[in-house]
């Protein structure tokens, strides 16, 4: 064989118009990275960019993420601005309230590490990782919406990479670690790039 | 009234219970006897060529390295009738400060009284609800007073980075590519 009949599979041209055939891991994953709803939680400076970033201007809609009021509805929490310690663990309850899957966004430098709070704040908690798993770290003191925006577009990514009901292994074509440079420490499948 | 009429009609009225005063500073001010705080407050509330109808803000103040080491509690008062400001002072040792509270005279002051025995761990005698306001219930010590010390743990946390943090946020990964990038070589690290 040659010509067009080398890159025909098994099943291509043999359904009606209208169908469209994909992988059920693609479709769930799709369908949740383009509805996450996120709890609305602000505790300090960050969340007025948070409310900025689901404002008109950047329009967090368009991504499908949109703010709820409740963690039992929520996918997503975006940890914006200090937590102290007193807050900690009101945190960790509210996020164990939520759902599977959840994924938590750790906003501004109080949430990573401590921020400006790093060596004298009796009060602050270093870093939201230390009780809750964060999927995402965007770096500011706030971040501007657009680093928001590419925070949650890199969570996209993950959850795209999210394995449903395929084995855990290696991803074939997989966005995970990948950089705007290319540069990356991904192992790949043999033949490919 | 200025503040020189005010400060003469305190000590008409209080007499050797006004210690001291300072009527050039920004904020002039009079020294008040411990035990008689209560007394002078509701006067200045109650005269009418003063009428401190408002209490702006009650501050604590810690001054370990002063002789003798002492903490201050400051009353910044203001009068919407006269426009006027004022502000009294007493001086309370560092070992087991106490003031009589003013509460009955500015409502306000329960919460401003209260916080500053959060923070400072000044008692103030006669207070109906003496709790505190900004840390949790279950917290030891009163951490804006100059001899404090983080403890290791808070509840299971820790409260100071622990040297892993260290190490992980001057050496950690990569985190914000492209143009939000915020490895440790294009950030700023403070000198120790």
């Amino acid at each position: 064989m040659s010509g067009p009949e080398a890159v025909r599979g098994l099943i291509q041209n043999r359904f009606e118009d209208g169908l469209i055939v994909t992988s059920a891991d693609q479709l769930i994953n799709w369908s949740r990275k383009n509805s996450i709803w996120f709890m609305t939680f602000g505790l300090a400076c960050c969340a007025i960019e948070m409310m900025a970033t689901g404002g008109s201007r950047y329009d967090l809609d368009r991504f499908g993420i949109l703010p709820r009021g409740t963690p039992r509805q929520s996918d997503l929490m975006i940890v914006a601005g200090t937590v102290t310690l007193k807050m900690a663990t009101r945190v960790k309850r509210l996020y164990e309230q939520m759902p599977e899957p959840k994924y938590v966004v750790s906003m501004g430098s109080c949430a990573n590490n401590g921020g400006p709070y790093w060596r004298h704040g009796y009060h602050v908690l270093k870093g939201v990782d230390e009780v809750v798993p964060v999927d995402v770290y965007v770096p500011g003191c706030p971040p501007r919406p657009e680093a928001l925006l590419y925070g949650l577009l890199k969570l996209q990514e993950k959850i795209q990479e999210d394995r449903v009901l395929r084995k855990r292994g290696l991803t074939v074509g997989s966005l995970a670690g990948a950089t705007l440079d290319g540069a990356s420490d991904v192992p790949r499948l043999a033949g490919k790039p | 009234m200025d503040a020189g009429a005010i400060h003469d009609a305190l000590v008409l009225r209080f007499g050797e219970r006004i210690t001291s005063a300072e009527l050039e500073a920004g904020s002039p001010f009079a020294v008040v006897r411990t035990d008689a705080i209560a007394e002078v407050a509701a006067f200045c509330k109650a005269e009418p060529a003063l009428s401190f109808d408002n209490l702006m803000c009650l501050s604590g103040v810690d001054y370990p390295k002063q002789t003798p080491p002492r903490m201050e509690v400051v009353y910044h008062l203001y009068s919407y009738r006269h426009r006027h400001m004022f502000a009294l002072k007493v001086q309370l040792p560092r070992e087991n400060p106490a003031v009589p509270t003013v509460e009955g005279v500015w409502g306000v002051a329960n919460w401003h009284e209260r916080e500053a025995w959060d923070l400072f761990g000044i008692v103030f005698t006669g207070h109906s609800d003496m709790r505190r306001i900004l840390l949790p219930d279950d917290w030891e010590g009163h951490p804006l007073r100059k001899d404090w010390q983080d403890p290791e743990y808070y509840n299971g946390l820790h409260v100071k980075p622990t040297p892993q943090m260290v190490e992980r946020v001057l050496t950690g990964e990569p985190i914000g590519v492209g143009p939000f990038d915020f490895t440790p070589e294009n950030r700023h690290v403070e000198e120790p």
